[in-house]
């Protein structure tokens, strides 16, 4: 398998929506992870802070996105994030990439649950609090190389 | 003899005429004669001509004569982009800006319906947006060949996702459409450009409209229809509030022009939060930003300012009872030109502009929503915070004749009662009493200075709200 330079694996000029859904405040992880995604060549369209479900998917419609990225670090993700895959397909986005990531849910919580909940919703995937960004981009390149196959997304 | 100027604007009801002193940059006189641009323009010229003349005792020979239009329906367009509030809502303001009359607007992918619906329209041009660059291009292209595919025969500018422009100008440019490519109305997700796409559509206006409308036909008679009389008017404040090079302007300012079919707000302003904490939301908005209510005008619309704000609240204001204001209305909208003869009608005509006035500025305004979030209250602003703006004009009829224009103006000023609209708090009031900012905004083309000049000196002050 060829190795894939910095720059140059697949989903290089991808475009992602990012933004940190709700009435959630906390910016500054998904500034971090906005920054290394652009630096690995992932093309990024921020929206920010306290950004309804709607305006992700409406960004996503007019940008051609591949991706859309959504972070939650208040606790109240689950509420916020039901139904986003259902707007999704609603929009005419039914096979596009979804993940979420950050403090998704109140107190201590087992993960494999929670992210089980978030993938029951339609996430592609769900990241737990410390994810790294480097996995983040390695998995949208494994997910972006499956779905050159014709999957939907990587085994792993 | 000094150089003169003049200065024509075809309205859909009266053509007027000001001739400018150049070097004095004062006006020497104004003329009126009617609109006969369904007929043959040159006679409504001609009468205006004959007036000024007849007003001055002569007739300058003009350096330049330059025009507008709002005659024959203005500039009658529809606008098509891809997310009502992204990429359509672009398209929307840059054609406001252009000076159109925004006769449809359409989102997402064109349907049948709509198709009909835009040939049935018969618009004079249609802007077509759609995908931010890199972005979607189906869509637009699409679109593109739908409009292709129709009976339209009226100029395209497409500006859209840059990828996508091209197919979609050819698509339109095969099936014989005149069409023309201008730089994406959203080239980014979030920012927009609507000056491209605005000098194109005034382009456009100059090479085709005029002659459509029949305009051309007095082409002997002046040298150039620059643009629609919206955009000229724009054009004015736009000049007013940023000045020449080495003579500065009035700043950031608020122009509001109550007429008888709509209500125009335009902004020069960037419109910044002016509050602490606030958190802007929503689309960019143009330094140079024109809205136009067209619910609200003070006769053929007359009925919809009374419905929007109750019949007995303009009764009330207007210190008429429901059953006289309801008569007056009858009559207004049987004769749509008609002026305030009695008391009555003058009080009911106040009462009207400040209800529109009201409702006008308010949504040109930003707004402030309070969202309720875990680490507390949030205000975020949509919209222009247009609170610090220390300059509002008046035009348009019922301002610049009517008495009490100062007076009715204010009621586009702050209320505390609505702490959550920015409207202007406490600005310096003028009024465009000699109808002049469109003579500015066309005078700017060739003369800036003497149009600055000229405008500073004749928007009359009328105080301001600190009392």
């Amino acid at each position: 398998m060829p190795v894939e330079s910095e720059n140059n694996g697949p989903g290089r000029g991808r475009t992602l929506v990012t933004g940190v859904i709700g009435a959630d405040t906390h910016i500054v992880g998904n500034r971090i992870l906005g920054m290394a995604l652009e630096e690995a060549g992932f093309k990024v369209v921020a929206l920010g802070a306290l950004t309804p479900a709607e305006d992700f998917v409406k960004a996503a419609i007019e940008t051609a996105a591949d991706g859309i990225m959504v972070s939650s670090l208040y606790g109240q993700g689950e509420l916020d994030c039901r139904g986003f895959r259902a707007l999704c397909v609603e929009a005419g986005l039914d096979d596009i990439l979804l993940y979420v990531g950050g403090n998704l849910v109140v107190g201590k919580q087992d993960w494999v649950g929670v992210e089980k909940r978030f993938l029951d919703m339609g996430f592609d995937r769900a990241f737990p609090p410390g994810t790294r960004t480097a996995d983040v981009i390695a998995a949208l390149r494994r997910d972006f190389a499956a779905r050159a196959e014709g999957r939907q997304r990587a085994e792993t | 003899m000094t150089a003169a100027a003049l200065l024509i604007d075809f309205g859909s009801t009266f053509t007027k005429l000001r001739a400018v002193d150049l070097e004095a940059a004062h006006v020497i006189g104004s003329g009126q004669g009617p609109s006969t641009v369904t007929t043959d323009v040159t006679e409504g010229l001609h009468k205006a001509l004959g007036d000024l003349e007849h007003r001055i005792g002569w007739l300058p020979d003009f350096k330049h004569r330059l025009a507008c239009s709002s005659a024959a329906g203005g500039l009658r367009m529809v606008t098509v982009g891809l997310v009502p509030e992204l990429t359509a809502e672009a398209a929307r303001r840059a054609a406001l800006g252009a000076g159109a009359k925004l006769t449809g607007t359409f989102a997402y992918r064109l349907t049948e319906g709509d198709m009909h619906r835009i040939e049935s329209i018969g618009p004079d041009i249609i802007l077509l947006a759609g995908g931010t660059d890199g972005g979607n291009r189906e869509v637009i292209v699409e679109n593109a060949k739908r409009l292709a595919a129709s009976s339209l025969a009226c100029p395209v500018v497409v500006a859209g996702n840059r990828d996508a422009a091209d197919e979609a100008a050819s698509a339109l440019a095969r099936a014989g459409k005149p069409v023309t490519v201008a730089g994406n109305v959203m080239p980014e997700f979030g920012r927009l450009d609507v000056e491209p796409a605005r000098a194109a559509i005034r382009q456009v206006f100059i090479d085709r409209i005029v002659h459509a409308k029949g305009i051309d036909r007095a082409a002997a008679m002046f040298d150039v229809v620059l643009m629609p009389t919206p955009a000229a008017v724009l054009e004015g404040a736009r000049l007013l509030a940023d000045g020449v090079k080495g003579k500065p302007g009035l700043g950031p300012l608020v122009v509001v022009d109550v007429g008888g079919a709509t209500t125009d707000v335009h902004s020069v302003a960037e419109g910044a939060p002016t509050r602490e904490g606030v958190v802007p939301h929503g689309l960019p908005e143009p330094v140079v930003k024109r809205t136009v209510e067209g619910d609200l005008g003070m006769r053929i619309n007359a009925k919809a300012i009374a419905e929007a704000v109750g019949f007995d609240a303009i009764a009330v204001a207007a210190d008429l009872d429901q059953a006289r204001v309801r008569a007056l209305f009858d009559k207004l909208t049987a004769n749509v030109e008609r002026l305030p003869q009695s008391d009555d009608e003058r009080r009911l005509d106040r009462a009207l502009a400040e209800a529109a006035l009201r409702i006008a500025m308010t949504r040109h305004a930003g707004t402030i929503t309070i969202v309720q979030t875990v680490t507390g209250p949030v205000s975020i602003q949509t919209g222009k915070d247009l609170s610090d703006i220390k300059v509002l004009i008046g035009t348009g009829g019922v301002l610049a004749h009517g008495a009490g224009g100062a007076a009715m103006i204010k009621c586009c000023l702050a209320d505390p009662a609505e702490p959550h609209t920015l409207r202007p708090r406490a600005p310096d009031l003028y009024l465009d009493s000699d109808y002049l900012l469109f003579a500015c905004g066309l005078l700017n083309d060739k003369e800036p200075e003497a149009a600055l000049t000229l405008g500073l000196r004749h928007m009359h002050p009328v105080g301001n709200n600190v009392s």
